[in-house]
């Protein structure tokens, strides 16, 4: 999903006035922002600024890194 | 991966333009021990660390330096802005006119490019850590001297709070040196005496 986010942001920077573009966009980021959410609550932080840690620990240090997954 | 914020870490404000200065505080962009290079040193050091608090440490002050990369950047154009050829020249800065016109370019304050050989990576963490302590120092007296080559207020207060996220990285990799060597001396580590002492 943070492809296709990714892939409109180009688009619209090339074609700022393309409404179906500017739709697609936000129905992404929608969707993004709620897979996220779901990350971070079943698994870790995916972000260290911007977003709520759990009460318990600080997850960022302990989770896989990208590369070691 | 990574995502851009467009928005400054700290404002980056100058009453008025400066080439000469200019010219000089370019080196924190393409310098020996400037924003860029703190940045690369960090984020490339940090698959070879040992703990998960190391990798993030790496990666969240290399992120955080390409925010000061971002900042020095916006110095430079504030303070080379609306500056004519004649302005450049008056400056001793007329090679980067000729070279870049009102373009960026990563060189330090004499004009030499920004080079892989500034960064080491030896992939021992606490080589790598002290290696990253002494940069942190190196861009902390660098500030020193350009606070002392202007008498801009404004150029002045940007530049102490880059001076003071040197000090506070400074601490933070000391805090993290610790961490690893007592990691390191942990018998479940191999650390080439035998494990079962
Ligand atoms: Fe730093």
């Amino acid at each position: 999903m943070e492809f296709i986010v990714i892939e409109l942001n180009l688009y619209l920077d090339t074609h700022p006035c393309d409404e179906d573009a500017l739709h697609d966009y936000n129905c992404a980021v929608k969707m993004f922002e709620k897979y996220v959410k779901e990350y971070q609550e079943r698994c870790a932080m995916m972000f260290a600024q911007g977003c709520c840690a759990k009460t318990d620990c600080w997850d960022w240090v302990e989770a896989p890194w990208p590369w070691e997954l | 991966m990574w995502i851009y914020e467009k928005k400054m870490e700290h404002p980056v404000r100058v009453s008025c333009p400066d080439v000469g200065f200019a010219k000089l505080v370019i080196t924190q962009y393409g310098g020996p021990d400037g924003e860029l290079s703190a940045s690369l040193r960090y984020l490339n050091q940090r698959y070879s660390m040992p703990t998960g608090a190391a990798k993030a440490l790496l990666t969240d002050i290399g992120t955080e330096e390409l925010a000061h990369v971002e900042m020095i950047a916006a110095m430079v154009y504030k303070l080379t802005e609306g500056a004519d050829p004649e302005d450049f020249k008056a400056a001793g800065w007329g090679g980067q006119y000729a070279q870049h016109n009102h373009g960026l370019f990563w060189t330090d304050a004499n004009g030499v490019p920004w080079a892989a050989k500034y960064i080491a990576c030896l992939g021992d963490p606490i080589t790598d850590l002290t290696e990253d302590m002494a940069a942190e120092q190196k861009a902390r007296s660098t500030y020193e001297h350009l606070i002392q080559l202007t008498n801009d207020p404004l150029v002045k207060d940007t530049l102490r709070f880059l001076w003071q996220r040197e000090v506070v990285h400074f601490q933070r990799f000391g805090e993290m040196l610790d961490i690893v060597q007592q990691h390191m001396n942990n018998p479940h580590m191999w650390n080439g005496c035998c494990m079962e002492k």
